[in-house]
């Protein structure tokens, strides 16, 4: 605590011009599909790793779009650790608007290891 | 195309005015409204009343939910009643605040006829007065604006920094109250605020239009008025310095009470906070308001306009302008007695 009793407020708005569209773009050639998602979470509902874990796919690919590579990390943000995803497959099979979200999590983590 | 621009005209009063005073300035910028009057009365010769039984408009308390709205109608009413008792038609409000409640309770009763009965009746119950609804309601800056070209020749400076023979550069400000709450209250509505503008390119400056201009000054009421909050009110001024800063302002000029005292304090608060001062020598960007600009124009004495009392010291401004000024009189009272000087701040040189 300073000895004003308060601080200045940091914004929380996301400048999606700040960020580096690279990945992004380079993640939408590799699985188009991408692009379909909706975010209606239904991934995080049947995700197996997310029944143990706080690993929180819809989360993951949010972050993504907007560009926030740095909170893909393990201690930033647990939930959106992709390292948890044990590749089941099954968030491809319940997905409304067929998103390879399987294909989704791996490219990411290449994407993400490889920048 | 013509109807189109009505709406970012007004009718502004020539003479017989009713002067309301602020609860706030008198204390930040005591010398402000003392000038106005000076200036309306010895410079333009008008007819103005400064009644000794004037109170609050309950803006601040209005605005921060404290004050339910029958409790400020009737207060101002009251006021409405000190005026028509006086004789005048004409109410000018000093504060930017005062002129949105009265512009918003006015259009209310326009709307809502018995909630103007409801207000008479609630005066007479409580103090057995009566009232007429003003003819005109302008803000002072209003009436500065209006009269900036008689002005002009009266001035003894001009907005141009006497080193370069450049016009200053100045950041104005409007109060949101002034023109957002009823857009065609203010010269120049909302979008092109042109009542300080029109003052500044009268008087030989120039005025910047940075992408941030419309934005709150940060007072916002709630957001200052409970500590924990003012995080947020800091944030909204520092977005507009950071905004402004790459243009170099000489002066930032303001009508409204609140602006001016968040845009001149927080730069202190912003300097100890993170060491961050928006001019390039680290004192910070003067703030005026219209009033003390107009006096210093004109010659006034600069310590009797108050502008001791500012955070950001404004000596350096003078001499750009070239208007001279006694800094051993700087902390000398209208009684005659010194008072203390403050103490400096640790990052914001003064």
């Amino acid at each position: 605590m300073n000895k004003f009793g308060f601080k200045i407020s940091t914004p929380r708005s996301i400048d999606l011009d700040n960020g580096d569209r690279r990945l992004y773009d380079e993640l939408v050639a590799t699985v188009p599909s991408y692009r379909y998602c909706i975010g209606c979470g239904g991934c995080t509902a049947t995700c197996s790793a997310g029944q143990f874990t706080d690993f929180n796919i819809r989360k993951t690919h949010f972050l993504f779009s907007r560009r926030q590579y740095d909170k893909l990390s393990t201690e930033l943000l647990p939930e959106a650790d992709l390292n948890k995803c044990m590749l089941c497959g099954k968030c491809s099979l319940v997905c409304p608007r067929g998103v390879n979200t399987r294909g989704l999590i791996v490219e990411m983590r290449m994407l993400l290891n490889n920048k | 195309m013509k109807r189109f621009w009505n709406g970012y005209q007004k009718a502004i009063a020539d003479d017989h005015y009713f002067y309301e005073r602020s609860c706030i300035r008198q204390t930040f910028f005591p010398g402000s409204e003392t000038a106005f009057l000076k200036i309306l009365r010895e410079e333009l010769g008008k007819d103005i009343l400064d009644n000794p039984h004037q109170h609050t408009c309950t803006g601040i308390g209005y605005h921060s939910d404290v004050v339910p709205f029958d409790t400020t109608m009737t207060v101002v009413a009251r006021l409405f009643a000190l005026m028509t008792e006086c004789g005048y038609k004409n109410y000018v409000p000093s504060c930017v605040t005062s002129f949105g409640v009265f512009t918003e309770v006015m259009a209310k009763w326009e709307e809502h006829p018995e909630l103007k009965e409801k207000a008479r009746q609630y005066l007479w119950d409580a103090c057995k007065r009566e009232f007429e609804v003003p003819e005109n309601v302008a803000h002072p800056s209003d009436i500065i604006y209006k009269f900036r070209h008689e002005l002009k020749p009266k001035m003894k400076y001009q907005l141009v920094n006497r080193f370069t023979g450049q016009p200053l550069r100045v950041v104005e400000h409007i109060g949101c109250h002034y023109a957002k709450i009823f857009t065609q209250n203010g010269i120049g509505n909302a979008e092109f605020p042109y009542v300080l503008a029109g003052m500044i390119e009268a008087w030989g400056g120039e005025v910047i239009d940075y992408p941030e201009r419309r934005h709150c000054c940060g007072f916002g009421f709630r957001q200052y008025l409970v500590q924990e909050n003012r995080g947020y009110s800091i944030a909204n001024t520092q977005k507009k310095f950071e905004s402004m800063e790459s243009y170099e302002p000489d002066f930032i000029l303001t009508n409204c009470p609140g602006c001016n005292m968040f845009l001149d304090k927080w730069q202190y608060t912003i300097a100890e906070m993170e060491h961050k001062t928006y001019d390039k020598e680290g004192y910070g960007i003067p703030v005026l308001t219209y009033e003390e600009l107009t006096g210093l124009l004109l010659g006034y004495d600069p310590w009797s306009l108050g502008l001791q009392l500012h955070q950001v010291q404004c000596e350096r401004l003078m001499d750009k302008i070239g208007i001279p000024y006694n800094p051993s009189e700087k902390y000398i009272g209208i009684s005659g007695r010194r008072h203390p000087s403050p103490e400096k701040p640790e990052y914001l040189k003064v």
